[in-house]
């Protein structure tokens, strides 16, 4: 068994705190990826994880037991740096068994094992040279090797893939995620990159100021993100932000947007958001998707608005649209054919079904 | 966009071009310039000791061209290598630089390993500290440090002044901050997941000293050891002071003792036991420096 447990961890510095009191269970063979902005703490987090930097306050159990005072090398964890951090006297074989060679394993046992990482990643023909003779994505690999042949109870990366051309990272993500389901190690994973944690995750767990913002998995980030900061950073492009006000017209519950515009909620929608008082300020946001041209006969939910071009970004498979509404930007994806030209008038429809409203001040999804 | 850029960039960048290599060219001629002035000064004593080593006493007394040797001879060379007294000072001088080495390497590379990553109450301070110690010149201590061994040997009976051993004990202060310094500067270039990645593979810190630190600092090493081994075998104050008996002597001293008699000096003798005991540092520098260059060039590169 190989869970890691996480309970109210938190990493001070002299005047900062890093992390400020994390709760996290990461099950036997999970991929969790941790994500959020540079500095929110994930690197932190997962150094405390390996044991090499000790807790400020809380508990780290790895297999049911607590390892706050267990040195890195009794926690049976292997860690992937951003800079591979190979040993540049040893060959890539020398480099991926160093750690057993400690341990004194038998020389038969460490051939083996090496075999065997090194056909899994495709580097046979590269164990005799040495880590200058490799280019990035081969170093890459000899890094995920030497964890690989320790065969140990949790995979730790630290934005492993940071290094790398943007080409091959795309490459290296497939090869990563072939590794998992075929060791199926238990695997923390940091990142910046929020198409990195999506693509990787079984579950994604956000970070932002040395907190937990929201942890799901990928699918349940992108379509129901608890707050703002989640909302914004999931997804690309972003999601649009639209301040607004909810106002009751004809007896229906609507959405106002701006003196022109305002939309019939869906009687869903209408129902959860019906104690929401009147006068609060708001913010719709709404995925560049589910802004799209306004089609002839509109599906329930749809609301149809006109409006004037900015940009148009043609992208090939879609045309990514830009337009203000009350002195915000707005994103829209349209299809290639919708007629969408720069400083033109378009027709656009919004989908309200798959509307987030929030709070404007808090932040919090409501 | 891209386009327009690169348009406006590829002119400017020609002429530019073609100014720097008119810089480099005079740069080139200033540096080689100045190599050959400085050629011509430091290679000018050793050859002027080599043509004086090969003339007899009495050529060079005579007023002929200094810089030609007459009738050359080897009576310089035969005389001190068949001198049980001249090969004693280099036998002392090679083992008080060997044990001096092997000392210096001892204390100052896991002293350098500690103050450079383990970080520690007072780490900072002490590496500076280390580093003033060096900026002591020995003109200052070897007063007060004779004191101290006199009143050691009164105290405990142990004899340490006039034995060669006790150099031992001096050139250590000399050679020991020194290294350090140079081994925490390769130590510090060194990046920090590298030991962590060790750490984390089950090595302990002396395990990632030994097998990890050593071995990418090995330029850094090469380097150190050079330093110590030229400041002990050149070093001439201490064991002027603390040495008197020939059979102590070490080889700089052991020269100007035993072949300036009164106001007699013996320069041919003297040339010869000079360009002799240089020989050592050379055959190193020689041996070490495609090592040195090699593994720096190779360490440059990140791993
Ligand atoms: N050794 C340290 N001393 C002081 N502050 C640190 C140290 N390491 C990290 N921090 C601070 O902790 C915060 C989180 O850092 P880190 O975990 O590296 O963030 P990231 O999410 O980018 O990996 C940052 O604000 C950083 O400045
Ligand atoms: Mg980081």
């Amino acid at each position: 068994m190989a869970d890691v447990t996480l309970r109210k961890v938190v990493k001070r510095y002299d005047e900062v705190e890093a992390v400020r009191g994390i709760d996290l269970d990461i099950a036997d063979h999970e991929f969790v990826v941790l994500v959020g902005p540079s500095g929110c703490g994930k690197s932190t987090t997962l150094r405390m994880i390996a044991g090499l930097e000790d807790i400020s306050d809380g508990d780290i159990m790895i297999g049911g037991d607590i390892v706050n005072d267990v040195p890195p090398k009794d926690r049976d964890i292997a860690m992937v740096f951003q800079n591979y951090a190979l040993y540049p006297h040893m060959t890539v074989a020398e480099n991926m068994s160093f750690g057993l060679r400690l341990k004194r394993y038998p020389k038969a046992e460490i051939k083996s094992r090496i075999d065997e990482a090194a056909r899994m990643l495709d580097i046979v023909e590269l164990v005799d040279r040495k880590p200058k003779q490799l280019s990035g994505g081969q170093r890459q690999r000899v890094a995920m090797g030497r964890a690989i042949v320790r065969n140990p109870k949790v995979f730790l990366f630290d934005e492993p893939l940071s290094n790398l051309d943007a080409k091959l990272r795309v490459q290296m993500r497939i090869e990563i995620k072939k590794v998992h389901q075929k060791v199926r190690t238990t695997t923390v994973y940091v990142t910046h990159d929020q198409v990195e944690a999506m693509t990787l995750a079984d579950r994604v767990v956000v970070m932002n100021h040395g907190r937990i913002e929201q942890i799901g998995t990928p699918n349940e980030l992108y379509h129901k993100p608890a707050t703002k900061f989640v909302a914004s950073f999931i997804g690309s492009p972003a999601m649009n932000f639209i301040p607004c006000r909810l106002e009751d017209l004809a007896g229906k519950l609507h959405i106002r947007l701006t003196d022109r515009i305002a939309f019939p909620l869906p009687p869903a929608r209408a129902a959860r958001y019906q104690g929401i008082p009147r006068t609060d300020k708001l913010l719709l946001g709404l995925r560049p998707e589910h802004i799209t041209e306004a089609r002839p006969h509109l599906a329930s939910g749809m609301e149809a608005f006109d409006t004037v071009l900015d940009v148009t970004e043609p992208m090939g498979m879609e045309t990514l649209i830009y337009f203000t509404l009350e002195g915000s930007q707005v994103c829209g994806r349209v299809n290639p054919n919708a007629g969408a030209q720069d400083g033109a008038p378009l027709r656009l429809a919004v989908d309200l079904n798959n509307m987030h409203l929030l709070n404007e001040v808090t932040g919090v999804v409501l | 966009m891209t386009t327009v850029t690169v348009d406006k960039a590829t002119p400017t960048r020609k002429v530019k071009y073609g100014s720097m290599s008119r810089d480099r060219t005079w740069a080139l001629r200033w540096s080689y310039f100045f190599l050959v002035i400085f050629a011509i000064f430091s290679l000018t004593p050793p050859i002027y000791m080599l043509i004086t080593s090969l003339k007899s006493s009495a050529e060079i007394s005579a007023a002929t061209n200094p810089w030609w040797v007459f009738h050359p001879t080897l009576e310089n060379y035969v005389g001190l290598l068949t001198s049980n007294q001249f090969l004693r000072f280099f036998w002392n001088s090679a083992i008080v630089s060997i044990f001096v080495v092997t000392i210096t390497m001892l204390i100052s590379v896991p002293a350098a390993f500690a103050l450079a990553r383990m970080r520690f109450w007072g780490s900072a301070v002490l590496a500076t500290g280390v580093f003033l110690t060096y900026l002591i010149p020995e003109t200052l201590l070897f007063i007060p440090l004779f004191k101290m061994f006199a009143v050691i040997g009164d105290w405990t009976g142990i004899q340490l002044i006039n034995r060669w051993y006790v150099l031992l004990i001096l050139y250590p202060t000399l050679t020991v901050p020194f290294c350090t310094w140079i081994m925490i500067g390769y130590f510090a270039s060194i990046p920090k997941e590298l030991d962590e990645a060790a750490i984390i593979d089950g090595a302990s810190w002396i395990q990632t000293l030994t097998r990890i630190f050593i071995p990418v600092a090995f330029p850094g090493i090469i380097a150190a050891t050079i330093f110590a081994f030229t400041v002990s075998w050149a070093q001439f104050l201490y064991p002027l002071v603390f040495t008197t008996s020939t059979d102590q002597l070490v080889m700089p001293v052991g020269i100007i003792t035993s072949l300036i008699k009164g106001d007699v000096f013996n320069w041919g003798q003297i040339m010869t036991g000079a360009l002799l005991g240089a020989a050592p540092p050379l055959i190193i520098y020689a041996f070490l420096m495609d090592y040195y260059i090699a593994g720096l060039t190779a360490g440059a590169t990140k791993g």
